[in-house]
Formats: structure tokens, C-alpha cells, sequence
């Protein structure tokens, strides 16, 4: 009895893994409600005693919650409102509008969403208004149903509001604020707009209490906490909190260890969180000129001979080829002697690539030759990347560090 | 996994990144993924040929095809409705014009029995196009998951690097996962893999070795490189065939293929030519010396004329107007050499590109090098209005000599009466180009827009020496 009761216990080590990945995943990828809130709660007690004051007393409210990418505006609003609904009388008085600036992208869509959402489309059928306040004030009187003296009180979310705030006119936004000053119906409006470290990283890693496997949670959560004290771990977060603060950042670098976890590595180590933080922090425009053709690193040295001589001026393909020219003709360097087409195709390349840019737009008249073209890397992207290119001639290199002829 | 990796050769890890990333079927995955790398660096095939093996639902989408927001949005719907549809039956097509009816509609599609509960991954390949389509498509597609609330991957494709997508207020971050540039080693091993069954692999792998030897300093796309080893083997094989050389005489092979793959370079891989002119070239067995490419000089056979005013272009596009009285008049008296000489070597004219110039230049630089320069017994212009007119028994069209061509041209023709046409025609051909609007007050303004070369080769054919004339080469 006591072996069938083992059995059922312990899960199999991979289905284990399985649910340990899943959970994590939900936390890091998708925003799920179970999370706390870190460092908000003033606000969120701030917030929930706005909307309770709306949903029970008929209060007219408006909110504007401002704070950068990632510092959990969603989520504090999501967690206020499901305790919200958890209030017996709130869940079946109250109607919930959201409404996103990325996909609301004109005042015409976002009336028919709020139609939508009121699930209004057949009172409003094929009726024809005048404007939009007409149209709003219809919908919010519609709301008015059989025995009840007030109508519904109504929560408009409004995500990305800076985008609404560009439309024309801005009707949608004076016609929310105007209703929630005046008495008709009770509206709160909220906005969401964007302009403790080391205890989170523990927190979003631990698996929660409810989880199948004790013994296997357990011994994760130890792990989680050696990792804490660990030096080098602090040190990787250090550097990771010194370039951006927010959670997601976070969630990134935790995502990018958790995928070498498997069976054959069930826990998490300091190594991978370095490697993570690694691979978080690459240079891309480095790894684009790593994968370049001899041919186009020799223009882009041509290139930075012509920024140091003439301090930043635009070039153009005739003063590049010009500049390599004096390098081939140095006696030893005839192998890189390339027709002027050649060599153009691999300016062309650079362009397409966005390693340079033209200055104006291209008119189909001007002579490619002549177009005068901008560098996007500096001299010191350029030398890193050259350390690390593979195989460097060495005059090719040795060129890079002095243009002078003598050398 | 064994046989993704005969199908995918050299992207071990990346394939391990990716597969780590999807996990299993019903997990979350990141909502956005953004994946880059040079061109042929295997993004498209891995992801394409990763998805396929695995058997998850992916819908492919190319941005270069659906350049409209439109195009976009009912492809990806309506290839979801094919994937969540039962064999037999027939979805209606589902048509999208904004972001906000497509999110609306996604939900609704991914409500199939076949999508529930599995990551549904949309690949969007050439994404650096998506920048340039409506400004909330980018943001909204990097928070697919988020706005419709499924479980749903978004995967960019692009050869730009992330920084250059990122919008100016911001956006939801992509995980970003660089697929790097083959090495030399890479590409000897993934092009000797296409072999021909007639020939064994080390006489390929040699051939690969001296065609990587010409062109790898100039080119790393491998697209571009199987084309070459495609177009090329026929030739290198050549002495094998007619039993000249064996498969082991290497020195040979490479002193028979080595200027033929020279001379690709400068043709079929400039597409000056194309593959089945180089491949008629191959088997004609003509030498390819004879080439003529899209750019030669020699398909253009201009009138004797219009050469000139070609030159007379040329001069008065590079050499600065205060030149001109040293160039072209008979005495010119002394010129202060102080002022005349280059200050610095950046304003060679030839590296700034031509400078427009007012069609009275034109003529008086053109009257003053015909002048000079032309034979009087030249009978190749066409009748002048004079003699025409007062020698009426003179049949129509026959031509002058030049003197009095000349002569009529200063006395009874001062407009540009015959130059005009001409002058419209070089523009046709896109020799010179017309600068600035067509009816300007002052007279109309041109550019000569060829090549040293092309002008040098013209001046050959009709005895001018044209660096004379060019202030650069004093």
C-alpha cells in the first residue's frame, strides 16, 4: 500500500520538468494573474478604492496611470479589477469596456469595439447618428434596463491612451471625460501610458506551493536560493538591473536560462545565467559584420579612413573607391585588385544590409556612383569587430589601424 | 531528431535553441521572437524545415508578397482556417481591413478543436518591410499574445538588426536569436553536399575548394555561391570528359578552370550576362574573352555628332565653368596659375559627380572642339538650311561640307536648331539628364551622367583626346 502511495506521489522526473517548465513559462511569457505586485501596493489600494467607489456608489472617476515599458501597469490594473469582480454585488452590476490604442487606431473602430463589448449590436442595428456623442450617450442610456432607476456603471480601460490622445479631434477622449463629469452614468475611465532586485529574481523563480512534486519543489526552491547568494549571480543581475530596470528584461534573461534546463540538467546554474546574460548582451551590428565578405570589410576601412581624414562628411561610392584604390595599388595588395562593378556590388551590399545610408532619398536621375552616403558604425565597433573577425588578412588589418602609405 | 540534421547541415545549435524555445506543444512560448542574420544564413529553411518536422501549426508569411496591411492580415486568417478545417470541407474566405478585426477574428479562428491548447506560431519572413506598412502593425504584432489572449508566437525573419525596428515610444521587446554567418569550413561542407551522383565526392570537394579560393573574398552568400558551382562545374569537368586530364590532376583542372571562373566574376556574377548565355558560352566553347555584358560600350553606336555633343557634355559637367576660357579659346592670354591649380585633392570633380550645366555652355564648348577639331572634308553632316534653300537644284539631303556647315551654323542659325534633337535623344538614352524642371525661364540644364571609361572609349572613335581637356588630369 505504502509503494502505490509512493507511486502516486512522485511523478515521473520528466513530467516533472514538464510542469516546472510550464509554470515558469506561463509567469515569464505569458502575464498571468498569480504574480505579486512589487512596489506597487500603494497605488493599488489607491486604484481599487477608485473603481469600488464607481461600481458601488455610482461615482464618476477618472484614472491616468503613467510608468515605463514593462513596470506592470497591465498587470496591477488586471489584478485590481478580478478582486473587483470577486465583490458580490460589483460582478453583475458592472460592465468592463478595454480598448487598446494599437488596435482602436481611429474614434469609427472604437465606437463599434464599445458596441461590441457592451453587447449593444442589435439594439443599435442600422440607426444612423448624428455624431459620436449622440452615438455614446445612446448606448450608455441602453443600459438602462427594466427596473433600475440608474444604468449600469461602466469601466473603460483605455491601454496604449497616448495613441488615442493623436486621434482627430481627440472625440473619443473629450466624450469619456465629458460623460464622467456629468451625472448620467457612472464611468470610470482609466489610462495606461508609458513615459528590490534580487528579491524578485527569487520570487519569479521559485515554483509555487501548490506544485504536484513536493520533494522536487523543495529541492528547485534551494537551488533558487543558493543561486541568490551566489557572487557571480549577484553580479549578473547587477549588470543586467544597471541596463534596464524593468521585469520583462528580466523575464528575458530568466527565459533564456530556464531553456537549458532539461532532464539530463535539471537545475539551474550560475553558468547559465552568465551564458544568458551573454547572449542578452550582444552587439548585433558586431555580429552582422563578423558574417562580412573580405572585399566589404576592406570598404568599410576605406570607409573609416575617409570619416577620420574628413571628420564625419558624406562619402560617396567614387571617394570610397578612390580611398581603396590607394591601398591596392601598394605593391603587395594586387590580389585585391577587383573590377570597379565588383567592387560596387559589394557597396551595394553594405546598403542593403543598413551598415550605410543615403542622405536624401534615391532619385532615379542621380548616378549610384555619386550618391552621398552616411557610415552607421564608429571607429570603435569597427576595430572590436575586426579583433573577432575570423581569418583577418593581416594587411588587411594592419591598413585598418593606419591609412598612412609609408607602412 | 537525427534526421533534421541530414536535412539542416551546421545549424546544430540554433535548431537546439529554437526547439528549447517552443517546448513542448501546449507550453507558452515568448510571444515574439525576432531572429537575424545574413542573407542565406538559413533562417527561412530552419524554421521552415524545424516547424514541419515537429508538426506544429505555423502559418508562413512572406511581407515582400503581402505589402499591404490587407494582403497581410487575410493571408495569415485564412491559411489559420485552412490548417483548423477538416480535410473535406471547403472555409469560406475570411476577409480583414484593420489590426482591431483581425485580433477579433484570430480569437475566433483559434477556437478550432485542432488549435486549442497549442502554441499557434506565425512567421513573418523579410520583417524589416513591416516598418514601413501602418505604425501600429509592428507593436501590435510583438503583443499578439497579450491582445488576444492565446497561445500564440510571433516570429520576425530579417537580415536588419533589431535596434533599427525598435519604434520611438517603444514596444513590447522580442527575444532576439542571431543566426550566424557560415564559416569557410561550413560552406566547403554544405556546397560539396550537392554533388552529382557521376562524380565522386573528393573530385567535388576539390572543385568547391578552388571556387571558394576566387570567390570567397568578394562574396560569402551561399545562395550566390551554389548558383556559381552550378553554372561552373560543366567547364571544370571539361578535360576530365574529353580525356585529356584525370580526376586526380588537380594542377591541371585548376590551370583550365581558374580564368573562366575570373571571367564569372566580372559577367554572370554581375548579371551582366545571363546563365544560360554563360552556359551557351560554356558548350559553344567560344572564348569568353568576347564578351559583350549589359554595361559594354559597344552596343551603343551613336551618330558622329551626337558624339561629340556626348564630349562637349562630358567637358562641361567636370571642368568648373571658370576653366573654359583656358580650355577652349584659341588665345587665351596668361592665367594666374595660383588661382587656377587645385586647392585640395576632396574637390576632384570626378569624385563629387557631374555638376549640371545651361545649354549655352554646351553649345560654345561644342562649336569650339568641332572647330578644332573636326576634318574639313568630313561629309557627314546632314544638309545645312542654306544651302537647301538657295540651291534648290541641290537634291534634298545631301550633305555639306563641313566649312560651310560651319559657316551656316555661326550666320543663319543661332538657336540650337539642330542640336536640340539630338540633345533630347542622348537624354532618352539616359547619357545626359535633364536637371531641374522642364520649363525653366533661364533655358533647360543638363548632366552628363557616363562614366569616364564610356567617354574615354567615344573620344577613341573619333580621335579626341579628351584628357586634354579635363581640368582633373592637368
Amino acid at each position: 500500500m505504502s509503494s502505490r502511495k509512493l507511486k502516486s506521489n512522485n511523478l515521473k522526473h520528466s513530467e516533472c520538468l514538464s510542469q516546472v517548465q510550464r509554470i515558469l513559462r506561463e509567469r515569464f511569457c505569458h502575464q498571468s494573474l498569480h504574480s505579486n505586485l512589487f512596489g506597487v501596493q500603494v497605488q493599488y489600494k489607491h486604484l481599487i478604492e477608485l473603481l469600488k467607489r464607481t461600481a458601488i456608489y455610482g461615482e464618476s472617476n477618472s484614472v491616468l496611470i503613467i510608468g515605463p515599458r514593462g513596470s506592470g501597469k497591465t498587470m496591477l490594473i488586471n489584478h485590481a479589477l478580478k478582486e473587483l469582480m470577486e465583490v458580490e454585488e460589483v460582478s453583475e452590476n458592472v460592465l468592463q469596456v478595454h480598448l487598446n490604442g494599437l488596435l482602436q487606431i481611429n474614434d469609427n473602430i472604437a465606437l463599434k469595439e464599445i458596441t461590441r463589448q457592451l453587447n449593444l449590436e442589435n439594439v443599435v442595428g442600422d440607426k444612423v447618428f448624428g455624431s459620436f456623442a449622440e452615438n455614446l450617450s445612446f448606448l450608455l442610456e441602453a443600459l438602462k434596463k427594466g427596473d433600475r432607476t440608474s444604468s449600469c456603471p461602466v469601466i473603460f480601460i483605455l491601454d496604449e491612451f497616448d495613441l488615442f490622445a493623436h486621434h482627430k479631434n481627440q472625440t473619443l477622449l473629450y466624450n469619456l471625460f465629458d460623460i464622467s463629469q456629468s451625472a448620467q452614468t457612472p464611468v470610470a475611465v482609466v489610462g495606461l501610458t508609458c513615459r528590490l532586485y534580487l528579491k524578485i529574481f527569487k520570487e519569479q523563480l521559485s515554483l509555487p506551493a501548490e506544485f504536484p512534486d513536493k520533494l522536487f519543489a523543495e529541492k528547485w526552491n534551494e537551488n533558487v536560493q543558493c543561486l541568490s547568494e551566489d557572487r557571480s549571480v549577484r553580479e549578473v543581475l547587477q549588470k543586467h538591473f544597471n541596463v534596464s530596470k524593468n521585469l520583462r528584461s528580466l523575464h528575458m534573461l530568466l527565459m533564456l536560462a530556464l531553456n537549458r534546463v532539461t532532464s539530463s540538467h535539471p537545475f539551474m546554474t550560475a553558468a547559465d545565467l552568465m551564458e544568458a546574460n551573454q547572449l542578452c548582451s550582444m552587439d548585433s551590428k558586431a555580429n552582422i559584420v563578423h558574417g562580412l565578405s573580405v572585399l566589404e570589410i576592406c570598404l568599410i576601412i576605406a570607409m573609416k579612413h575617409l570619416n577620420d581624414i574628413y571628420e564625419e562628411e558624406p562619402f560617396n561610392f567614387q571617394m570610397v573607391y578612390n580611398e581603396f584604390q590607394k591601398f591596392v595599388q601598394r605593391k603587395a595588395h594586387s590580389v585585391y585588385n577587383f573590377e570597379k562593378p565588383v567592387v560596387m556590388k559589394a557597396f551595394e551590399h553594405l546598403q542593403q544590409l543598413e551598415l550605410i545610408r543615403p542622405m536624401e532619398r534615391t532619385s532615379v536621375n542621380a548616378q549610384r556612383e555619386y550618391q552621398l552616403m552616411k557610415l552607421l558604425l564608429d571607429s570603435t565597433q569597427i576595430m572590436n569587430a575586426l579583433q573577432k573577425y575570423p581569418n583577418c588578412p593581416t594587411d588587411v588589418r594592419q591598413w585598418a589601424t593606419s591609412s598612412l602609405s609609408w607602412l | 531528431m537525427a534526421h533534421l540534421e541530414n536535412l539542416v547541415l551546421c545549424r546544430e545549435s540554433q535548431v537546439s535553441t529554437l526547439q528549447s524555445l517552443f517546448g513542448e506543444r501546449h507550453h507558452f512560448s515568448f510571444p515574439s521572437i525576432f531572429i537575424y542574420g545574413h542573407t542565406a544564413s538559413g533562417k527561412t529553411y530552419v524554421t521552415q524545415t524545424l516547424l514541419k518536422t515537429l508538426e506544429l501549426p505555423h502559418v508562413f508569411v512572406n511581407c515582400v508578397e503581402c505589402f499591404t496591411l490587407r494582403l497581410l492580415l487575410e493571408q495569415i486568417l485564412n491559411k489559420l482556417n485552412h490548417l483548423s478545417s477538416s480535410e473535406d470541407a471547403c472555409p469560406t474566405h475570411i476577409t480583414c481591413e484593420t489590426f482591431n478585426d483581425f485580433v477579433r477574428l484570430f480569437k475566433q479562428v483559434t477556437k478550432a478543436e485542432s488549435l486549442k491548447d497549442q502554441t499557434v506560431y506565425i512567421v513573418l519572413d523579410k520583417a524589416e518591410y513591416l516598418r514601413d506598412m501602418e505604425a501600429n502593425l509592428l507593436p501590435g504584432f510583438l503583443r499578439l499574445q497579450e491582445l488576444t489572449d492565446r497561445n500564440v508566437t510571433v516570429i520576425l525573419l530579417s537580415e536588419i538588426v533589431w535596434e533599427k525596428f525598435r519604434p520611438n515610444t517603444g514596444c513590447f521587446e522580442p527575444f532576439v536569436l542571431y543566426f550566424p554567418d557560415y564559416s569557410i569550413g561550413n560552406l566547403q561542407k554544405i556546397l560539396s553536399h550537392d554533388h552529382p551522383p557521376e562524380y565522386s565526392a573528393d573530385f567535388y570537394a576539390a572543385y568547391i575548394n578552388i571556387l571558394l579560393g576566387v570567390f570567397y573574398t568578394v562574396c560569402r552568400d551561399l545562395k550566390e555561391l551554389r548558383h556559381l558551382a552550378v553554372l561552373n562545374f560543366p567547364k571544370y569537368c571539361e578535360p576530365v570528359v574529353k580525356g585529356e586530364a584525370s580526376e586526380r590532376d588537380t594542377r591541371k583542372l585548376w590551370r583550365n578552370v581558374e580564368p573562366h571562373l575570373k571571367k564569372a566574376m566580372q559577367t554572370v556574377y554581375l548579371r551582366e550576362i545571363s546563365s544560360s548565355q554563360w552556359e551557351k558560352i560554356q558548350k559553344d566553347d567560344t572564348d569568353p574573352g568576347q564578351l559583350k555584358g549589359l554595361s559594354a560600350y559597344t552596343h551603343v553606336e551613336l551618330p558622329y555628332y551626337s558624339k561629340f555633343i556626348l564630349i562637349a557634355a562630358y567637358l562641361a559637367s567636370y571642368n568648373p565653368a571658370r576653366t573654359d576660357k583656358r580650355f577652349f579659346l584659341k588665345h587665351h592670354g596668361k592665367i594666374k596659375k595660383t588661382n587656377f591649380l587645385k586647392k585640395h585633392e576632396k574637390t576632384s570633380n570626378h569624385l563629387l559627380g557631374p555638376k549640371p550645366f545651361p545649354l549655352d555652355r554646351l553649345l560654345a564648348i561644342l562649336y569650339s572642339i568641332v572647330d578644332s577639331r573636326v576634318a574639313a572634308t568630313a561629309n557627314i553632316f546632314s544638309q545645312c538650311l542654306r544651302c537647301w534653300v538657295s540651291d534648290l537644284q541641290r537634291p534634298h539631303g545631301a550633305p555639306c561640307s563641313a566649312e560651310c556647315f560651319l559657316s551656316c551654323r555661326r550666320t543663319f542659325l543661332p538657336t540650337a536648331f539642330l542640336e536640340l534633337p539630338l540633345i533630347t535623344s542622348l537624354v532618352t538614352l539616359q547619357l545626359l539628364t535633364l536637371v531641374g524642371h522642364d520649363d525653366q525661364l533661364d533655358g533647360p540644364k543638363y548632366k552628363c551622367t557616363v562614366s569616364l571609361d564610356f567617354i574615354r572609349a567615344i573620344a577613341r572613335t573619333v580621335n579626341f583626346d579628351i584628357i586634354k581637356y579635363l581640368y582633373d588630369f592637368l
